[in-house]
């Protein structure tokens, strides 16, 4: 289990004077202290760890923000930030004496200029909501979460997400041109914006995969791509995972961009069949799917040359879209994965990323780990990046089978480690991956790390207990 | 000079000099010196030594050099992979008179971004992690080798644009991407510089993967060997691909006028801004919003004799005028801050680059937390001192 720091109980008896001065910035009920509505805030999706905040406060301005961290530091009170609350790793858990800043008030579209291909929003809109408010104009935005019906832009910039078609163009901080942001001390500062790279020092960059431990992101200022003609994906199924790993290192060098290379192996091809009857070959190991986009001869074109491509390694089923429908039933499977899984059973969802030519030992790996600990394991995952995503399922309700699920857990991002790679390629370290940075840095490393946190919230006001372990963060001062 | 060629060397060389509390000068090829407010140090520490590749897997797209790798050494390795870096980093040394050997250090250094940048990202984008020297000369990793990584913060994008004032970067970490079978160029003359930036535009809100737009007004068109003003759309893929682009390109732009594809390639020259090497005149930089870039140089040129081109769409905007005894920082930097935006002196003399801020003034909270933030790297303020700010 991972542990939380004690809450501090000077600042918990101060609840009712915070509340009472916050309700002096904001609309009473944008304060939330009543038990019942507390408990909406108490987790985010990495729900086998909970615990509802001191308060919660939902501004409408960015103004409100400035104010409410100005009083919120004033009462010693950690801040929480949250967007929509989907994080996989804890990292808008809060702690029995923080506040939670929820922006999910904060969804407007501030600017559309495709003239200059951007849009500017409050951090609080969805992920998926702003490609809605320029699909008219032909117009999307890039990074698309799996989670993108719900998932908030300021979350996506603060864990600086990805999706399944990063793998042509990029993840959030190579789509962020500006924010504006509240810093610690309740200043208002605005960093980039619709201009390319921002003078100075790259903060922007910074800021982006920060896990809201910098500042709270009120606006940010997105690059926005036309959208392509059409899609379409071709689907490949092999007898091992080694010839399918190898498939993906050979299409990746063959330069044909494809937008999405997804990979599944057999236990997720099992569930996602069984559950959305995408008429996926059963008799296969893995399952690949590689989607490229352009007119319908481009797509043509790229299509064959990826078959040609991966025709040396003799998949045991080709499977190519030739129609909207087609494509539709071909990723049918790949997008109920999670869901069908999550029928099945409780599931962590891990994130480790490691080099494509480790693909194949660390599935195999995986599965050796997986029957050590009797548990079953799921693969679905954005393979053209060798970003993985084991999906560990297990029993919530068995004490036993949850200490199983984390240490398997555990092993598997040790693993990712040792073969080059690193802990989290999306979701980010949160609460969950906290205690195994250490495996991946040294201490010094770590330390320079916080220093930079200093640098923008010398008194760790901002998300505290996240990212670094918990004893470096409580010894920082002796440092 | 000290030329250390480990990194253990590389950090004692900065350990030395925090006990003994001299200043050092990073520098590597050299040939952007020139980059920057003049550094005052007692000794220069060259990286220059540090040129080993340390893992090249052509078929993951990823590269780890030494960071005194030369440009040059590394585009021959990635040539016979049929690679590219993604960020096409520009040769200066024309434009700053320097010579040398342009390094992937300096590059990343200075966040030296050529016309690519437009579509595939600046070299912060390409860049998968470093391991540096802090100013405290310890040695420090972040990020990696792998393609997607969140895991602790972002400090390469931080050591990318530092210009070495928190660390020595020693290896770098990149993403690098296939050469495309066909490259072709378009081009439409005679726009002004409004219609250019609008035809950019046009260009830019169609599927078709531009990968480079520049616009050459006609007072520095003759590096091209033109006599006009020339509209520049860069269109790559595979040949029927291309073809089809091109098709859409023109069909787009037919209201600006005649599309055509041109056998010669401009791109080195407008990378590396030979429009305006081989002259004395003072040279900004300027980032602002496409479109608000030809109503900044208008507004300029009504003030200031100048002459300007752009690249990244209108997005970057090349500026050369008179030296005189401040670069004319002050008119430039007004008609900036109408718009928003941010503006670098590339080149001009040591006195001049002394006396006025070459880098965008930052807001005050923004200067101080920079100010924190390279306190925290370098307490000693050992590192190229003065580089970024006075
Ligand atoms: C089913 C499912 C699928 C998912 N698929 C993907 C995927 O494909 N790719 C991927 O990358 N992730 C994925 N995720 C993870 C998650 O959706 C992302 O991390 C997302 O960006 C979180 O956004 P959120 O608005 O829900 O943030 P929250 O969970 O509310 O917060 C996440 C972090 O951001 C901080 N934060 C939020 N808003 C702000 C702000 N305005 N300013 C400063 N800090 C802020 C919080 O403090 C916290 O540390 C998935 C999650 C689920 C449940
Ligand atoms: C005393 C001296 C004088 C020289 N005079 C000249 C001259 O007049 N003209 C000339 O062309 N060459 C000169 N050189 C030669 C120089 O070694 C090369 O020109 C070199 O090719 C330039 O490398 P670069 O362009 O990659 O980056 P540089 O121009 O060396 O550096 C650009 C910027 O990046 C920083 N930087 C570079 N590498 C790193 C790194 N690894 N980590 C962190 N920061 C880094 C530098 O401090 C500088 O701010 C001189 C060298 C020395 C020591």
């Amino acid at each position: 289990m991972i542990e939380m720091p004690e809450p501090d109980e000077s600042v918990i008896a101060k609840r009712a004077a915070l509340a009472a001065q916050l309700r002096a910035v904001l609309p009473d009920e944008q304060v939330i202290d009543t038990a019942e509505e507390l408990k909406a805030y108490e987790c985010d999706a990495l729900n086998s760890y909970r615990q509802p905040p001191m308060l919660v406060v939902l501004p409408d301005t960015t103004e409100q923000v400035a104010k409410i961290v100005k009083l919120c530091a004033a009462a010693g009170a950690p801040i929480v930030p949250r967007g929509s609350g989907t994080s996989l790793a804890g990292g808008s858990l809060p702690t029995a004496d923080a506040v939670v800043l929820g922006l999910s008030r904060m969804n407007d579209v501030l600017e559309v200029d495709t003239e200059n291909r951007v849009i500017r929003v409050e951090t609080g809109i969805t992920n998926l909501a702003v490609s809605a408010n320029i699909a008219h104009e032909g117009f999307f935005y890039a990074p698309d979460p799996s989670s993108q019906l719900a998932c908030a832009i300021g979350g996506n910039i603060a864990m600086n997400s990805g999706g399944a078609h990063c793998l042509k163009y990029g993840v959030t901080t190579n789509n962020l041109l500006g924010v504006k942001m509240v810093m610690a001390d309740g200043e208002i500062v605005e960093i980039g914006g619709a201009h390319l790279d921002a003078g100075g020092y790259d903060l922007l960059g910074l800021i982006c995969g920060s896990e809201g431990q910098f500042g709270i992101v009120t606006e940010a200022t997105l690059k926005i791509l036309p959208l392509a003609e059409g899609a379409r994906p071709i689907l490949f199924g092999f007898d091992t995972n080694e010839v399918a790993g190898e498939a993906v290192a050979a299409i990746i060098k063959a330069g044909l961009s494809p937008v999405a290379l997804e990979f599944m192996d057999k236990p997720a091809i099992t569930v996602s069949e069984n559950f959305a009857k995408a008429g996926y070959p059963l008799d296969v190991e893995a399952l690949l799917i590689c989607e490229v986009e352009g007119s319908e001869e481009e797509i043509d074109e790229q299509l064959t040359r990826i078959e040609a491509v991966v025709a040396p390694f003799k998949p045991s089923t080709v499977k190519r879209s030739a129609n909207d429908i087609e494509s539709a039933k071909i990723w049918a499977g790949r997008k109920a994965a999670f869901g069908a899984i999550g029928q099945l059973a409780d599931y962590i969802c891990l994130d480790g990323c490691v080099p494509l030519s480790e693909l194949a030992s660390v599935l195999s790996e995986t599965a050796r780990l997986a029957e050590k600990y009797d548990l079953k394991v799921a693969n679905v995952f954005h393979a053209g990046d060798g970003n993985l995503h084991p999906l560990i399922m297990y029993e919530a309700n068995d004490p036993n089978s949850a200490r199983k699920a984390e240490e398997l857990g555990a092993d598997l991002l040790r693993l990712c480690v040792e073969k080059d790679g690193c802990l989290t390629g999306e979701h980010g370290v949160g609460i969950e991956k906290r205690e195994l940075m250490l495996t991946q840095f040294n201490e010094r490393e770590l330390r320079q790390q916080m220093a930079v946190k200093d640098a923008f919230d010398a008194g760790w006001m901002f998300n505290p207990a996240k990212v670094f372990p918990l004893e470096l963060i409580e010894t920082r001062d002796a440092a | 000079m000290l030329t250390p060629d480990s990194e253990a060397d590389v950090a004692a060389a900065i350990r030395d000099a925090v006990v003994s509390k001299t200043p050092l000068e990073l520098t590597a090829g050299g040939t952007r010196r020139a980059l920057g407010r003049p550094v005052q140090a007692a000794q220069t520490l060259s990286l220059s030594g540090l040129t080993d590749v340390t893992l090249y897997e052509p078929g993951e797209l990823t590269l780890v050099v030494q960071a005194g790798m030369t440009i040059a050494a590394l585009n021959k390795l990635l040539d016979a992979e049929n690679q590219q870096l993604t960020f096409e980093p520009p040769d200066y040394r024309a434009l700053l008179a320097s010579t040398g050997e342009p390094t992937i250090g300096g590059a990343i250094a200075v966040a030296a971004s050529g016309p690519r940048r437009l579509r595939a990202g600046a070299a912060r984008d390409a860049l998968l992690g470093v391991r540096y020297v802090n100013g405290q000369g310890e040695v420090l990793r972040s990020g990696g080798r792998v393609m997607k990584n969140v895991t602790g913060y972002d400090l390469p994008k931080l050591m990318c644009g530092a210009y070495g004032t928190l660390g020595a970067i020693t290896e770098i970490g990149l993403k690098v991407i296939p050469k495309v079978e066909v490259v072709k160029t378009l081009a439409v003359l005679g726009l002004d510089d409004a219609q250019a930036v609008a035809a950019m535009s046009a260009a830019l809100k169609t599927p078709t993967d531009i990968s480079a737009a520049a616009h050459v007004s006609q007072s520095v068109s003759k590096e091209l060997g033109l006599t006009d003003a020339v509209t520049l759309l860069r269109v790559e893929g595979f040949e029927t691909q291309a073809a089809y682009r091109i098709t859409v390109l023109q069909n787009a732009l037919s209201a600006f006028g005649a599309v055509e594809e041109i056998e010669s390639d401009p791109w080195p020259a407008i990378r590396d801004v030979m429009m305006f090497a081989g002259d004395d005149r003072a040279m900004w930089r300027l980032s602002v919003k496409p479109t608000d870039a030809p109503g900044l140089v208008a507004a300029l040129q009504t003030q200031i004799e100048c002459e300007a081109f752009y690249d990244w769409g209108g997005g970057l905007i090349w500026l050369a005028c008179d030296e005189g005894a401040d670069a004319q920082e002050p008119i430039v930097r007004a008609a900036l801050n109408d718009v928003g935006g941010h503006a670098t002196l590339m080149r001009a003399s040591d006195t001049v680059r002394a006396a006025v801020p070459v880098f965008q003034p930052e807001p005050k909270p923004i200067a101080a937390l920079s100010e924190r933030i390279r306190a925290e790297f370098d307490p000693a303020g050992i590192l190229n001192p003065g580089r970024m700010r006075g």
